[in-house]
Formats: C-alpha cells, structure tokens, sequence
C-alpha cells in the first residue's frame, strides 16, 4: 500500500524492515532524518532486537560498524560528505576484510567551500574504496536499494553503500510503498557470517599480508566486487518478484533508436526524462543504479546505436574532466559514438528541464564541448579570471 | 472549481500544478508544503513536496514547494512557473520576489488581515485573474483558534477554497496524522474557518 | 610433639614465586595449561616488553572469563609481529582494523555480541602508546564515555616504536625519539608535553583504570581479573619497556619496570569511577638516576656533560608522584 512520506522516514523504515541488529549513528546534513528515525524507532521498541550507538565521529561508526560486522551482527550507518571522507580509511578496511556492512550516503557536496547540498562529490571520491555503489533515482527506488544491498553485501561479504541524493531525495516527500514486512523476512534470511570472530573457533581477521600475497588478495577482492555486474540483477529480479518494484543495474528509457543518449545517476534523470519527453524522440536516457562494480557490458549494449552520449555527471575530476565519463568511455571503446560530458548541479544547483533542453539543442547543432558545465555563469567566471591576483 | 458545499470534491490534474510557498523560518513553510503533499496524495493524485534547502534560521526567508499530478512526477527541480503561489508572511511581499516566473491566472494567497491595495499591490489584482490574488488574516484567525500566531494550516484551509486543489476532508486527514490531536483539532478549525471565509468571499 | 606457624614473609611476591601458594593465588603463567593466547612464533625483538604483557594480560583475561574472550588490536608492533599472514600468533578470536580505532571497533564488537545474544562473551581491546593515547584518543574517549563494556589495555613504551621510535604523547620528559634528538640546548622530549592517560580515564569516571607493569605479575594479573569482574567502559595502562627504542639491554626489560615503579615514575594504581582506590607502595625507593642510566634514550644526561638540572626535574616529577598518591608505604 502506497503513502506519502518523507524519503528519510522512506528508508528508516525500510532499513528497520530488514531487521539490521547495531546501527552506530554520527549527524551530518543532510542523512539526520534517517538515523534520527532509526535511532526512534530502536528507542520506543519498534525496532527491536537493534542496538543504537551514538558515536562521536564517522571514523568511529564506520569503525564500530567494522567490529559488530565481524562478531556477526548485520550492521547499518549512515553518513554524507565530509563524514564520508572522515571515515575513509575505515571504508577500505570494511570491504578489505569482506565485511557485508550497508550504508546510505546521502550524497552532498565535499568542501571546501563548504556547501550542504546535493551532488556526488561525496560517493565519486570513494568509488574505488572496494564497496559496491548504487544510486537510487527516485524514494521508491532508495527503498528497493536498501533491501538488495543487505542481501547482496551478506551474499557477496561486500560492503554496499546506497547513494541517496540528498535534500532532493532525502527531504523530499513523495508516494513510497514500503514492502511487506514478511516479504522482506523471506527476501533477507537471518545473517550468516563467512567469518565470525568467536572463541568456539577462534579466527585472525586483519593480518598482515606481504608483497608475496598482497596482490592476489586484492585480485580476489576485485573478482568478488564484480560478482555483482551480474549478481545485481539476479537478486533484483527476485526483489521484484517479491514486492512487484522493478529496479536494474541498467535502465534505458527510449533508447531503441536513439541518436543521442543521455547517462545519468540519481533523481537528475527524472528530470532528464521529463524534458526528453517534450522533444521530437530520437534521445534517450540510460540510467545507472549500479556503479560500482561498473556494469561495462551493459551500458555498452544500451548504447550502442547512437552517435552521441552524453553523461551528466554529478560531481567531476578537477585537473581532469568527468569521472562516470571515463568509465562510460571505457565501455563504448571501439565503438564511434561521440562522448561528451556535462558536468551539472554542483553543490546542489538545480538542473533543470529547461537547461537540460538547451543542453541537447547545443549537442543537435554540435556546438556542445567535449566537457562543459551546465548553467556555468560565465560573466561571473570571466569577471574573475581577468581580476588581476594580488602578490 | 468545487461545486457548493462539496469538501470532498477532487478535481481532474491533466496538467502538473506547481505551488510555491514563501514564509521565514520557523513558520511551517516546510511543514505546510508537506501536507500539502499528503492531503493531494489522499485525494488520489501524485504529489511531491520538498524544501528550498537555505539557511533555514528562524526569520530567514524560506522558499517551499509541492507539485501535484495525475501521473508520476519525476521533475526535481523548484517551481518556476507556479500554478499558485502561497505567502506566509506578507513581509517577504516587497522584499522577495515572491511572485517571480506566476502567470496572470495564477493564485495567490497572502497571510494578512490587510488587502491587496493595502499591501501595495493593487498593480497585481489588476494582472490577474478576477478572484484569484486574495489575503486571509490566517495569523488572526491561529491566535483564535489555535492561540498561537501559526498561520500555516489555516492557510491551507483557505488554499483549499481558493484553488479546489485539495479537499478539505484530507487536509483534515493529513493533519490529524501529522499532529498531537490538541493541537490538529484547534489547527484544523482555523483552517476550517479560513475555508468557510474565502468560499464566502468568491461566492459574494 | 607441637607445631610452629612458620611465617613466610613477602608471600605472594616474586621472592616466593608460585611454588609455595595456594593454587589459586598463583599466576596463569604458572598453569601449565595457560591458554598462551599470545603463543610462540611470532615475530617481536628480544626482550620485548610488549609481547611479554600480551601474553600476561590475554592469559589472564582468558583465565577470568573462562575463555569467553575477543581481542581487538590496534596497527602497531603487537599487531605486525603476530600476524604475518600466513601465520599469527593469536589463539583467541582477533580482529584488527585500524591504527586509530581499536576502542570503537571493540565498541561494535560489544554491541553485536549482545544483540546476537552471546554477551557472555567479553571484549578487550588493545593497543600502543600511540594507537591510545594520540590518534586513538577520540575513539578511546567515545568508548569510555558510553560506558561501553570494553576492557581498553594500553601497552606503553612510550613511543611510536614500530615505524622507528618517534616521539608520542606518551614519550616522558628529557627521552631521546627520533623526533625529539637528544642536540641542543634542551635536549630529548620536551618538559610540560605529555599525557596522562591514566587521569584522562579516570577523569570519564568509568568503573575500572589501572596501572601496571610487566615487573609485578600476580599485580597485573589480578588488575585484569578485577577488570574483567566488572562490565563498563574499562582502562588497563601497562608500563612495557622497550629494549630497541629504550636503548636497553634485552635482559633488563622487567628490571626497568620494576625500577620505573620504585623511582616513582611510573606509580602503580587502581581508580573507580574517578576515585584512586588502592596504590601499590614503593617499598624500597629509589632515586630516578638508577632507573634512567641503563636506558640510552636517557643517556646525553649523563656521560661527559651530566645534566643535573633535567634530572632534577625527573625527580621533582618522580616526587610529585609519590606526593599525590601516597606511594611510599608506611611499616605496618
């Protein structure tokens, strides 16, 4: 049954559903609302069995999250941002030692400057921390995310971080249905650790591995991670089939035909879809709920047909360009179709109908760039470039 | 438009209507936006709602937004070109461009005991749509009902008069489900006469 | 034909060793069924102080509860010489994660624990002066001030020894690091730096902090027994000489401590919940040159050019102890 709520609530009480048993919280802009929800329901006994952790830093959730992983525990936290990157060293311990920990990232800006509002800045600088990255494009799809991620992080021992934008998805109220208790119970099995630290057969986690090893244990990692490009969709497919909501690692809108493409990640496609839908046809848009592991094969097969992909990327490479960009033209290698990127709606700047249509009209009369950002206020950029820089 | 009497009447959205709410911080814009959202939603519509994500201090001005449709709503981005316009506090009116991107069968809706001249903008009752641009004294109407000048709920009680965009009855239902029922039931009677008083108005 | 009571004097002390006391007043170490939690093998200097706490401190937690036990490491030498995959020292469930988070690891590993309803089992974390009291601070302060039931173990010897003895907030005045050289006009660690842990844990008022040393054994083991009878956030600092960064013979490393606790440097003591409760006195005192001599990192205050003035120092600071706690014992 469908309601209206608040993508926080959405995923709180999606997250309770699956019944996760320590959730250590740290408050950051914009993810307060899920772990607040959480550490509510944990408090008045509607989420039982679930201990609730304030900790005094993300260093310390990611860290405690490390420790109730590893004593069996399904585990959860939250986090955005700057508390993303406090908690850096702690993301690559998590998926170095195969710990099937899942987090919303409510995706925000990273400083300086400082800036609280939405863009992929946050998730983009840890996509190669070993964790499988998904990026839900609307609240209904957060929810389907979250439920996926636990069974694939316990079925692959992988970390999985669900990238929910934030302010734009996180406080935005919009009809959600929450899946069925019992069908998340069927979907998500008790936690069965692949290894567990107790004294009835006592493990060494976290050795020291040397140069004679080190890399094929960081092969296996990479082998693993990219279990799920398939896996994904496999467990996605049996979500669907339990509650009827359809999510892929890979979603083409209009493609069939299409000239030009658009790819995207997060709620900006919605917006992309509306505004290709008032054009004459001939775009289509990819979406990606998967990014990492990067699911080459089939985004190549999605575009295949046009002349002219573009991806809008949410965050970017200063010094280098686009970041999605560069997988996308890894995956279209030999193929002739043109890349361009758009960088677009950095620390939370609106993309808009409007704008994206201006986009794919400079991209019909070829005069879109190879990188561009979109809605860039050149008078101000000019302005400061020809301002002489005191000694 | 609703037909006489009928609370209950839910008007076919062929196209998506877009409302923007301005108010300061610390006066329910946020909140109101969002039942807003709920009561279209328990009318049958799509609705979303969602903030305009600024400093948010207390007194700060503070920008809204619901959109409401017949078929999902995948736009992400703030109202531009809004179908209504709600203004919590009449101060912003001049400070503000409040009206910004509103066409002239747009509505408007204003929070103050005083009239559109009153407010200098007999230039806007002027552009618009004969009966569209009112002002309700929702503040007054609180203090009465509610005992603290919290204008918002009442302003969707006179939104929903204004616009037959949402009914009353789920208003109602979206409130009561939001609030402590003290505190729903004296809202919601301010927002009930807010109501009555605009239907008397377009009907004068 | 009558008896005669035949006193022992200083029974239960190192003169009397194990072999005279009841069973149960003896060491683990003396079991020969001990659990060796830190087992042989691995790869720590001779003489290290710290591999010999390890083992004092796990075998003695293992013993108190029952080996329902799991070790959280921080990055340091402990954790670098027992593990080299593929081998590790470690008979006890062991996890380590990283340098600054032991405390908040084990803070998860206590939650899950009780959420899957094994919380008979007991969590103790552990790690260096550095992991602790520097980068670890934060995550140790957090633990201590949920009162998260964790036995937090420090071994400090009082540096950052694994990446080549570099000075800590726990290196003591006038030590020679390798970022606080032993040149200059004020040479070594610097008067007025320096934290005392023990006091920063007393002062979150948990239920259990204690001092130790590698030299007191039956001290140490009934500080982790005492600990490990109590559920809370709790704080063991142990004094662990460090033959490489001290510049001290292998041979020395439990003479030190014990030297280090008779000079009043390093004062033996037990707090709850903010309050000193017992202190062990110093029965034979001391003068701190005896304790600095054997060690090189000490050794530009004396040689050619003694530095009477910083040992004086070291004295004052010595005598501040023994004023403060009351460490030297009365005759009874």
């Amino acid at each position: 049954m469908r309601s209206q709520m608040e993508g926080s609530r959405a995923i709180a009480e999606t997250v309770a559903r699956c019944r996760p048993q320590v959730v250590p919280a740290y408050p950051i802009t914009p993810q307060t609302h899920i772990v607040e929800a959480v550490g509510a329901m944990v408090k008045d006994g509607s989420l039982g069995g679930c201990e609730f952790i304030t900790v005094e830093s993300e260093f310390a959730a990611m860290s405690a999250a490390i420790g109730a992983s590893a004593a069996g525990a399904r585990t959860y936290t939250a986090t955005a941002s700057q508390g993303l990157l406090y908690m850096a060293e702690a993301l690559f311990n998590a998926s170095g030692l195969g710990l099937p920990i899942v987090m919303t990232v409510a995706n925000r800006a990273i400083g300086a400057p400082i800036n609280i509002w939405n863009d992929h800045s946050d998730a983009m600088s840890q996509r190669d921390c070993g964790w499988v990255q998904l990026y839900a494009e609307d609240n209904q799809a957060a929810i389907g995310l979250h439920v996926i991620a636990f069974r694939l992080a316990e079925h692959l021992s992988t970390p999985v971080m669900v990238c929910v934008d934030g302010f734009v998805l996180t406080h935005a109220f919009e009809p959600v249905e929450l899946p069925d208790r019992a069908a998340i119970d069927a979907y998500l099995p008790p936690f069965a650790p692949r290894q567990l630290l107790s004294p009835d057969e006592p493990v060494t986690i976290g050795a020291m591995v040397g140069p004679e090893a080190f890399t094929e244990v960081r092969y296996l990692a990479h082998h693993q991670l990219m279990q799920a490009v398939d896996g994904f969709d496999v467990l996605a497919a049996e979500y669907e089939a339990a509650t009827g909501h359809h999510h892929r690692a890979v979603s083409g809108y209009h493609v069939d035909g299409a000239r030009t493409v658009i790819v995207a990640l997060g709620s900006v496609a919605g917006t992309i879809k509306d505004a290709v839908d008032e054009l004459d046809g001939g775009t289509g848009v990819v979406t990606l709920s998967l990014y990492r592991p990067f699911p080459a094969d089939q985004v190549r097969r999605l575009v295949a047909g046009a002349d002219h992909v573009i991806v809008v990327e949410r965050a970017f490479a200063p010094g280098a360009g686009g970041v999605v960009s560069a997988d996308v033209r890894g995956a279209l290698a030999g193929l002739p179709a043109r890349v361009s990127t758009v960088v677009a709606g950095l620390g939370g700047r609106a993309v808009t109908k409007a704008s994206i249509q201006h986009m794919l009209a400079d991209a019909h009369a070829g005069r879109l760039a190879d990188l561009s950002f979109l809605d860039l206020r050149t008078d101000v950029v000019q302005r400061e470039l020809a301002t002489p820089r005191s000694r | 438009m609703n037909p006489d009497g009928d609370t209950t009447f839910v008007p076919e959205v062929r196209q998506m209507f877009g409302i923007r709410i301005h108010g300061r911080g610390g006066q329910g814009a946020v909140t109101a936006a969002e039942l807003l959202s709920v009561a279209a939603f328990l009318d049958g519509h799509e609705a979303q709602a969602f903030p305009s994500f600024g400093s948010e201090r207390m007194g700060a001005p503070v920008a809204s937004y619901c959109r409401i449709a017949d078929k999902p709503i995948r736009l992400r981005e703030p109202v531009t070109v809004p179908d209504a316009v709600i203004i919590i506090d009449a101060t912003l009116v001049h400070h503000v461009d409040v009206f910004a991107g509103l066409p002239p069968h747009g509505y408007v809706l204003i929070n103050s005991a005083r009239g559109l001249d009153e407010l200098g903008l007999a230039e806007l009752t002027r552009r618009h749509e004969r009966g569209r641009a009112i002002t309700v004294g929702a503040t007054d109407l609180a203090r009465e009902h509610v005992g603290r000048p919290l204008p918002n709920i009442c302003l969707l009680g006179a939104f929903a008069a204004l616009t037959g965009m949402v009914t009353l009855a789920s208003i109602e239902a979206a409130v009561r489900d939001r609030f402590r029922p003290r505190l729903a039931q004296a809202n919601l009677r301010a927002a009930e006469a807010a109501y009555a008083a605009v239907r008397q108005v377009s009907h004068a | 034909m009558t008896g005669q009571t035949v006193k022992f004097y200083q029974i239960g002390s190192r003169a009397v060793g194990n072999r005279l006391l009841p069973a149960e007043w003896r060491t683990e170490q003396s079991n020969p069924d001990r659990r060796n939690a830190l087992n042989s093998g691995h790869r720590a200097c001779q003489g290290c102080g710290e591999a010999l706490a390890a083992r004092y401190v796990l075998d003695a937690a293992v013993r108190a509860t029952k080996g329902r036990l799991v070790a959280v490491n921080a990055t340091g030498c402990l954790e670098v010489f027992s593990t080299p995959y593929p081998e590790s020292s470690w008979q006890v469930p062991w996890l380590h994660s990283l340098f600054a988070n032991a405390a908040s690891v084990a803070t998860g590993v206590a939650a899950a624990l009780k959420m899957t309803g094994r919380d008979e089992i007991r969590v103790l974390a552990q790690g260096g002066d550095g992991g602790t009291v520097d980068i670890g601070l934060a995550c140790l302060s957090g633990m201590f001030e949920r009162n998260d039931d964790v036995l937090y173990v420090c071994y400090d010897n009082e540096a950052y020894m694994n990446t080549g003895v570099q000075r800590s907030g726990a290196t003591p005045p006038a030590a020679r690091t390798a970022t606080t050289e032993a040149v200059g006009a004020r040479p070594g660690n610097p008067f007025g730096t320096g934290k005392d842990m023990a006091r920063i844990a007393m002062a979150h008022e948990i239920p259990y902090v204690a001092t130790a040393t590698v030299a007191e054994l039956h001290d140490l083991e009934a500080k982790v027994e005492r600990a490990m009878s109590l559920r809370g956030a709790r704080y063991l600092h142990v004094l662990v000489p460090c033959p490489l960064g001290w510049g001290s013979a292998p041979a020395d490393t439990i003479r030190l401590a014990r030297l280090a606790q008779r000079c009043g440097l390093f004062p033996l003591l037990e707090a709850e919940h903010g309050e000193v409760t017992a202190v062990l006195p110093i029965r034979d005192p001391v003068p701190v040159e005896e304790y600095l001599k054997p060690q090189k990192r000490y050794a530009h205050l004396f040689g050619d050019h003694p530095r009477a003035d910083v040992l004086s120092a070291l004295q004052a600071l010595a005598d501040r102890n023994i004023a403060r706690y009351r460490l030297l014992a009365e005759e009874p």
